[in-house]
């Protein structure tokens, strides 16, 4: 096989002495194949490198908060993994109010999965005394504006307090629960949490069955 | 120095590309004021490659230090305020020629048959071009910079399944944070500029390889042997050209005359450039947004959000659609849309000189309706607004249903006049 022609076109020397190109067919397959799989391997830590890194997933830790000082009514701000997660103390009357509005809601019954198990309820909470929530619109991201004393009502006939996105406009009920007709497609995240004790929550995991 | 051109050409073809690409390149005598927007963007790319360099100098990628880095290149740096004001200046001008570039393909048929990929090179520049924008947009770690990355990495989220993790991954974080700014900044200064001058590349070659297209949309390379001597170019073009095609008496060489007109357009376009620069930077705040002149900060929401100007009008598709999902696959479908336009359209009649009154007014049509979705997704939510983009999001892309439909067999249909033989005037 001496003869190898360089050029494909040179029909004579094919026609004289027919070639079997099983070998190199196999050769060229084998040699992509395994440079193919190479390709992907290489590409691993390029991908894997934009993965959160060690210290990012550190900063993302569980975080505890001391709730002994909320007063009825309050809505107070803590950071977890850098997002806003409001806890609010809910008045006995807020909490009664929160089943007149339940025709106006997207998802009253807290159906799509934006809360642990334990939160699959009218209250979206572990006690229902106190709502923990993450403050990030589901629209698009933006941090909605907490409105209380009837200044919500301009929004949501009716509904004295509730959440606001001044972005798109998105509402929510004082349970994270988003009305109808707005852009934000889901309720809020309730982000997983326990309770220490009575006066210290823990944010990040919810407590071991 | 002859000696020393021939020493080069016999190693590098530099004279001979330098013929077939910028001098003897034939190009139809007939381009008009439209014409000079590609040369233009080309101008604008080495103004952003070239600032870029400078303003990489004094940056400083980190959530930390990046606002205050631009502070210090704005009031310390000397000459900094002015390399960045070119740099951000540079940005709104490069989509204010690719738009008005885009639009007289759209006009003259540039897209059509055998520009095709000319087109979709085109557009893939576009595409990148709004990556890097994007990105760079956050490096200042302003506040529009941080929300602006907020809303468009969550974009991402909306893909079912793989959504989430995916927004993650983008971050490098579980936010938007100094992982994603550095990332983000190496993308803008190395992985983007590459891609883009590559593609730009590949723009001018494929361009060159079919020629330039003109307002009438008349072919001036003909078939070899199909022209009489007298009806042939008395110009000296590249032999590259004339050795496949005739070349009818109806261009000039690249060099001087379509240079020297650029380079008219192109001191007029320094007085606007320069105007903005000097006087107007912000432009009203909407090259460079006021709340971006505080620093990010991801516990406050501003009032609104915008992207800036040149990407509004895809932003008022997003929200026009009620649901988020359907939101951001009408947004990716109004620019794959663009990317298939040469396909909506089944005529074979290039320039709208020729074309049905239909197509003019659609292709008008469309063209106001960009600006005003670009208006809708630029100001204010208003409950008007959500209807108006709603049907101008229909109308946007009412504009491909109905090219695809009018436009086979458009001339028989229509009884118009005839595209002449040659250039008319």
């Amino acid at each position: 096989m001496s003869n190898v022609s360089v050029d494909a076109n040179d029909s004579s020397v094919a026609e004289s002495q027919p070639q079997d190109n099983t070998r190199r067919r196999f050769l060229t397959v084998a040699t992509s194949v395994v440079g193919g799989a190479g390709v992907v391997g290489a590409a691993i830590p390029f991908i894997g490198s934009w993965n959160p890194s060690a210290k990012a997933r550190a900063a993302g830790a569980d975080v505890e908060v001391d709730i002994s000082k909320v007063q009825p009514g309050q809505l107070i701000r803590v950071i977890w993994r850098s997002k806003p997660v409001w806890v609010v103390r809910r008045t006995p009357e807020l909490l009664a109010s929160l089943e007149q509005h339940e025709n106006q809601l997207k998802d009253p019954n807290s159906e799509q999965e934006q809360q642990p198990t334990f939160a699959q309820n009218r209250y979206r909470s572990l006690k229902e005394e106190y709502l923990v929530l993450v403050g990030i619109c589901t629209h698009l991201g933006c941090s909605p504006q907490h409105l209380k004393d009837g200044a919500f009502a301009q929004y949501a006939e009716g509904v004295s307090e509730g959440f606001f996105c001044p972005c798109h406009g998105s509402k929510f009920d004082m349970s994270g629960r988003v009305f109808e007709s707005v852009p934000a497609p889901l309720n809020l995240v309730v982000p997983p949490y326990q309770y220490l004790d009575d006066a210290t929550l823990l944010i990040g995991q919810e407590a071991e069955a | 120095m002859k000696a020393l051109l021939d020493w080069i050409e016999y190693r590098i073809p530099m004279m001979r590309v330098a013929n077939m690409h910028a001098i003897q390149y034939p190009a139809p005598k007939n381009m008009n004021f439209w014409y000079i927007f590609g040369f233009l963007a080309t101008i604008v790319l080495i103004n952003q490659i070239v600032t870029g360099i400078w303003l990489t100098m004094s940056f400083e990628p980190s959530a930390e230090r990046a606002f205050a880095s631009v502070e210090y290149i704005m009031r310390d740096v000397e000459y900094g305020y002015i390399l960045r004001y070119m740099h951000s200046t540079g940005a709104s001008a490069f989509f204010i020629v690719v738009y008005l570039h885009m639009f007289r393909g759209m006009m003259y048929g540039s897209y059509q048959k055998p520009r095709e990929l000319l087109w979709l090179f085109g557009m893939f520049i576009y595409l990148a071009l709004m990556a890097e924008a994007f990105m760079g947009y956050v490096l200042p770690w302003g506040q529009m910079s941080y929300w602006g990355a907020q809303v468009i990495v969550s974009l991402f989220g909306a893909i079912p399944v793989v959504g989430p993790d995916l927004v993650v991954w983008i971050q490098g974080d579980y936010v938007i944070s100094g992982a994603t700014l550095n990332r983000f900044f190496a993308l803008h200064v190395i992985a983007l500029p590459l891609v883009i001058v590559i593609l730009v590349f590949l723009h001018i070659v494929a361009l060159h390889e079919v020629g330039s297209n003109n307002p009438d949309g008349v072919e001036v390379k003909r078939k070899k042997g199909s022209l009489k001597e007298e009806e042939k170019t008395s110009f000296e073009m590249h032999e590259y050209y004339t050795k496949k095609y005739d070349i009818i008496d109806d261009v000039v060489p690249f060099f001087p005359h379509i240079v020297l007109k650029d380079l008219v357009a192109f001191v007029v376009f320094l007085a606007f450039f320069s105007y903005v620069m000097f006087f107007n930077p912000e432009m009203g705040g909407y090259f460079l947004e006021h709340p971006n002149f505080e620093i990010a900060n991801p516990l406050k929401t501003p009032e609104h959000i915008f992207p800036v100007w040149y990407f509004t009008p895809f932003y008022a598709i997003l929200k026009a659609v009620p649901d988020k999902l359907l939101g951001v696959i009408a947004m990716f479908a109004a620019i794959i849309a663009l990317f298939l336009l040469p396909w909506f359209d089944r005529g074979t009649i290039r320039s709208w000189r020729y074309r049905s009154g239909l197509h003019k007014v659609n292709l008008l049509v469309f063209a106001a309706v960009f600006v005003f979705l670009g208006y809708l997704g630029g100001t204010p939510q208003e409950n008007w607004k959500i209807v108006a983009s709603q049907i101008a999001t229909v109308m946007y892309f009412g504009f491909f249903g109905l090219l695809w439909i009018y436009s086979k067999n458009e001339h028989e249909k229509e009884n118009l006049k005839p595209v002449p033989e040659r250039i008319t005037k």
